[in-house]
Formats: C-alpha cells, sequence, structure tokens
C-alpha cells in the first residue's frame, strides 16, 4: 500500500499522512518496504494523556461554542450567512487562490500577498531608520532631548492621519499605503531601541572600559548584543500594529490588498467572504506574533 | 623603595541630584609591589569608592593617583577589577568571556591560537576547565566569580583589584574561593587591592587591613599589619594567637572606636 502511494502522485494528497506518519514512528511495526529502524532508537516516553487533554480541550471548546452559538444565531436565515455556509465559501476560495481576472478581481492569495509586501515594505523602511534612530537617541542625551518631545507629540496620532499627507507626497495609492505604515511601525521601534540603549548595565560598560575595548568591539560584543531583545520587542510591536493598521489603509487607497477585499466584498454584500476574510487576517497576524516570538526567544539571554 | 601605588590627598566629591555628596577625603595610602591590602569599613565608608579611583573608573575630586609612576587618568587592564556581581557578559560562553580580555590585551602581538592557550589557562587555573563553553547562566554564583577572577588574572595586571568579590556567596563557597585566591596570588605574586566587610577575610588574605572611618568625607582610620606568615592555613590560624589579636583590633576599631550609626534618610 505504501509503495502503491509513491507510484501515483494523484493520491498522494490523501495517502500522505498515513505514510509519513508510518516513517517517523519507529515503534510502529514497520511495513515491507521500510527498514525497521526502531532497534536503534530508545522507547519513547508514554504520551501524558491527561496533559494533553487539558490543553488541547479548552480551545477546542471555545471554538466550539463561537461556532455553536453562531449557528444558532443564523438558524433562521437572514443576510448572515451560517457556519456551513461561511465553510463552503471557504473552500471553494481556498481551492484556487492564486487566480487573476483583471486588477480588482484576484485570488485571496494575491491579496494577502500584496497586504504583507506593503507592510514589509513600509516596516523594513522603519526598521532602517527606527532602529539606528533609537540607537543614538539612547546613546546621547542630547539627541534624547531633541527628539523625545517630537516622539511624544507624533506617536499617538493614528497612522491613517498620515495617510493623506502620503498621497499628496507620493501621488499614488500604493506609496501612501506603504507609508502609513512606515509610520506606524516606525515609533515602537525607535522607543524601544532607545530604552534598550540606554538600559544596557553600567557594569557592562565598566567592564568594556576596564578592557580598554576598541569601539567597534563596545558596539559589536556589549551593545548590540545587550540591546537585541529590546529591538525585538519593538519589532514585533511594530509587525502587529502595521498589520493592524494596513488593513484599514487597504480600505481607503484601493488596489489589490486583504484590506480592499474586505471592503470589495461589503460592497458586493458576500458576508462570507468578509468573516473568511476576518479569519484569515487573524490567523496571518497571529502567525506573525508566533514567529517574531520565537526569533525574540532564540535572543533573549538569561543575565542575572 | 619607591610604592608601587600612591594614594596622595584624593578628595573625592559626587554631585547628586540631592546635592554634593563628600565621599572621601585626605587619603593617602602607599602599596609596595606584590602587596595584598584589603579595604574595610561599614557600609558607605567609600572603600568602593577608593577602589574605583585606584581603577580609574573615577576620577578624584582634588588629589593624586599614581601606579608604577604614571597618574592614574582611565581605566586599563594593567588594572584588573574583579567586579563584585561578576559581570560576566550573558552573551558570550566562559572561554570568550576570558578571551574578549585577553584580546584586548594580547590581541595585537600574539597569534590567536595563543591567545586561546592564555584565556584556557587563566581558566584553568581558576579550576573551570570543564565548563569553558558553558554561559553563565547555566554555572553557579561561585564558578560566575572563578571566570571573572580568571578574566582578570588573563590580563597579567600590575594589580588586581576586587571589589567585594565573595560577597555575595554562600559561606562555605566564599571559604574555598578564599584558599584557591591565596594559593593563586602565592603562585602569580600579585599585587591585589580588595575591598570587603568581613573581618575574617580581610584578617586570612591580607598583608595589611585598611581600615576606614564612616562617611561622609570618610579616610583612613588606621592601617594593620598583619603579622602572619604565608603560606597562611585557615584550620591552623583559628587559634593562632595573632590571628585573633588582629581580629580583635579589626572588631575593635569597626564596632567600638567607629561604631556605624545608622543616618535616618
Amino acid at each position: 500500500m505504501v509503495s502503491a502511494v509513491f507510484h501515483s502522485p494523484g493520491e498522494a494528497a490523501a495517502a500522505a499522512p498515513a505514510s509519513t506518519a508510518t516513517v517517523s514512528r519507529p515503534a510502529m511495526p514497520a511495513t515491507e518496504t521500510l527498514p525497521p529502524p526502531a532497534a536503534a532508537k530508545p522507547a519513547r516516553d508514554p504520551i501524558d494523556w491527561k496533559g494533553l487533554a487539558l490543553r488541547v480541550l479548552p480551545p477546542v471548546i471555545s471554538i466550539a461554542l463561537l461556532i455553536g452559538l453562531w449557528g444558532l444565531a443564523t438558524q433562521k436565515g437572514g443576510s448572515f450567512p451560517t457556519p456551513a455556509a461561511t465553510f463552503d465559501a471557504a473552500v471553494k476560495l481556498f481551492a484556487d487562490p492564486f487566480y487573476r481576472n483583471g486588477p480588482n478581481d484576484q485570488g485571496i492569495g494575491w491579496n494577502i500577498l500584496n497586504s504583507l509586501g506593503r507592510v514589509g515594505m513600509g516596516f523594513g523602511l522603519a526598521a532602517l531608520v527606527g532602529i539606528p534612530l533609537g540607537f543614538i537617541i539612547g546613546r546621547f542625551e542630547f539627541a534624547n532631548r531633541m527628539v523625545s518631545p517630537l516622539i511624544a507629540l507624533l506617536k499617538p496620532v493614528s497612522p491613517l492621519a498620515w495617510l493623506p499627507i502620503g498621497l499628496l507626497a507620493f501621488k499614488s495609492a500604493n506609496p501612501a499605503a506603504i507609508w502609513t505604515i512606515f509610520i506606524c511601525s516606525i515609533w515602537p521601534m525607535v522607543v524601544n531601541t532607545a530604552v534598550g540603549v540606554q538600559r544596557v548595565p553600567q557594569d557592562y560598560l565598566n567592564v568594556a572600559r576596564v578592557l580598554k575595548l576598541s569601539e567597534w568591539k563596545v558596539i559589536t560584543r556589549i551593545l548590540l548584543p545587550a540591546v537585541l531583545p529590546y529591538v525585538l520587542t519593538g519589532v514585533r510591536l511594530s509587525v502587529g500594529t502595521a498589520w493592524l493598521v494596513i488593513v484599514a489603509a487597504e480600505m481607503l487607497t484601493g488596489g489589490v490588498g486583504i484590506g480592499f477585499w474586505v471592503w470589495d466584498e461589503w460592497n458586493n454584500l458576500n458576508v462570507a467572504h468578509i468573516l473568511i476574510a476576518i479569519f484569515v487576517i487573524g490567523t496571518v497576524g497571529l502567525l506573525l506574533e508566533w514567529f517574531l516570538m520565537t526569533l525574540a526567544k532564540h535572543f533573549t539571554f538569561d543575565g542575572d | 623603595m619607591k610604592p608601587f601605588i600612591q594614594v596622595q590627598d584624593a578628595e573625592m566629591v559626587f554631585t547628586t541630584r540631592k546635592g554634593r555628596f563628600h565621599a572621601l577625603q585626605n587619603v593617602n595610602l602607599n602599596v609596595q609591589r606584590g602587596e595584598f591590602i584589603t579595604l574595610i569599613g561599614h557600609s558607605g565608608c567609600g572603600k568602593s569608592t577608593l577602589l574605583n579611583l585606584i581603577a580609574g573608573l573615577l576620577q578624584p575630586t582634588s588629589g593624586a593617583l599614581i601606579c608604577d609612576g604614571r597618574e592614574i587618568a582611565a581605566p586599563g587592564p594593567e588594572r584588573a577589577v574583579v567586579f563584585q556581581n561578576h559581570s560576566l557578559l550573558p552573551w558570550l560562553s566562559c572561554l570568550d568571556n576570558v578571551l574578549l580580555a585577553v584580546e584586548s590585551v594580547f590581541g595585537g602581538k600574539e597569534a590567536s591560537a595563543k591567545l586561546k592557550v592564555r584565556a584556557r589557562a587563566a581558566l584553568e587555573l581558576v579550576g573551570m576547565s570543564h565548563a569553558l563553553h558553558k554561559r553563565p547562566h547555566e554555572i553557579s554564583g561561585g564558578m560566575k566569580q572563578r571566570v571573572g577572577i580568571a578574566r582578570a588574572l588573563a590580563m597579567e595586571p600590575k594589580v588586581l583589584l576586587m571589589d567585594e568579590p565573595f560577597g555575595a556567596l554562600d559561606a562555605l563557597t566564599r571559604a574555598k574561593l578564599q584558599d584557591e585566591l591565596l594559593k593563586i596570588v602565592a603562585r602569580t605574586q600579585s599585587t591585589v587591592i580588595m575591598v570587603t566587610h568581613d573581618v575574617d577575610e580581610a584578617v586570612l588574605l591580607s598583608d595589611r587591613i585598611v581600615m576606614m572611618t564612616n562617611g561622609p568625607a570618610a579616610t583612613i582610620g588606621e592601617i594593620l599589619e598583619v603579622g602572619i606568615p604565608r603560606p597562611r592555613v585557615r584550620v591552623e590560624l583559628a587559634e593562632d594567637a595573632r590571628y585573633v589579636a588582629a581580629r580583635k583590633e579589626v572588631i575593635d576599631f569597626l564596632y567600638t572606636r567607629h561604631a556605624h550609626v545608622e543616618q535616618a534618610a
């Protein structure tokens, strides 16, 4: 059976989980096509079923409750789609995520990628400017006093208020959206980097002075590693905000992107697609957050 | 013989947000090459300030400090500091922490293989060869302090400055490290200036104990010569009359003549 799977790629998608399971679990009796790797590996710890259930069950229950309530509320019909109808629409939508029927009708995959591209662009530019600026503010008191009032004034402004300025300056929707992302993601990175630089323990700097380290070594061996966790926190906050803002910005600027798509579907009164979009936006945001958390954990040091 | 380290009329005034704080005045001290000096006094008596002045981490308000014929203007590897809280860089392994110091002192003159040999030798000296590639958070407090000492020794400093190096350790670990420090100092013939608030530690380790009066405007009250011959063995010293006398002298100074009065803030 396993060998049959390898010979017919058409069925591969359906049967693949079964075949990978056979390969990865040495404890299972090996099929005739596979060498038995079980002997080499030590027996696994017994799976902690109770602990696993206690971790998996609560989120499953909450999601089931949500869908149940949604189903009850939409039972009588109306403009709001039922869970089943939404699921069907999602299956249809994700069956072909990368189609192109002209500039205003493209697959959901293109929409997500376009939005991510804008976020990446605006965020990348903000990191290029914001992190060095944060270093300067943290290192030089004069720069700090110079820039702090400006930051305090501009930080609470909704990034969307900057959109008209972007449209005026760039005369085009796409750079204006990127500009908005740039403005909203720069502040957390500037502020966190500056705080990180200011909080580098004096002891480390004293060590550098006693060892007479060169300025280059102070930066690479002491400042950068000490500030990195703060920078990553800033990056994480920035990406979160950027992903929040891009949806709103695209609703205003149009073009291809998940935010414009939501607005377009609202104009088509396709509520099921709006619900799917909400789910997709949430999932992408979650993945971004998770990725940066993992990255941050990798670079955090437990000094005491 | 000309003293190796000279402190002449040093005065230190800090300008803080609450106003000026007069920490030290009229401090005069001569240290000979190869001497082991401890600075002892109640907390807030400026003993760490004096050490930081010798290290060059602070500049005196007035007076002069000279090391080996040169005025102390800035910190430098010839006056290695062992910090109270070890101050190892948490993102570098023990070996790399020591290597960073070795590179900055010998990097221009020696090949990198030779530098590694030096770093390993220093860690071997403090008995840390087993943890070369461990990060500081993976080893105990006593081990961190050993690595801190290794980092200082690896620079082959003219003088070793230690700021309460064993203050944060439990009594047993502290005793063990004191014994090892005695052996290392005997072998390397180092000049050491150590800040402590532990009377037994001061008597066990020092050639001379510098006792400081209480701040503000603290100064050196008395200097006690500890005439106990080396090598010193902790267990034998406990009943040694010279040890008991020296200990009594320091305790008298600290608790009778210069008892610490807690000031209301």
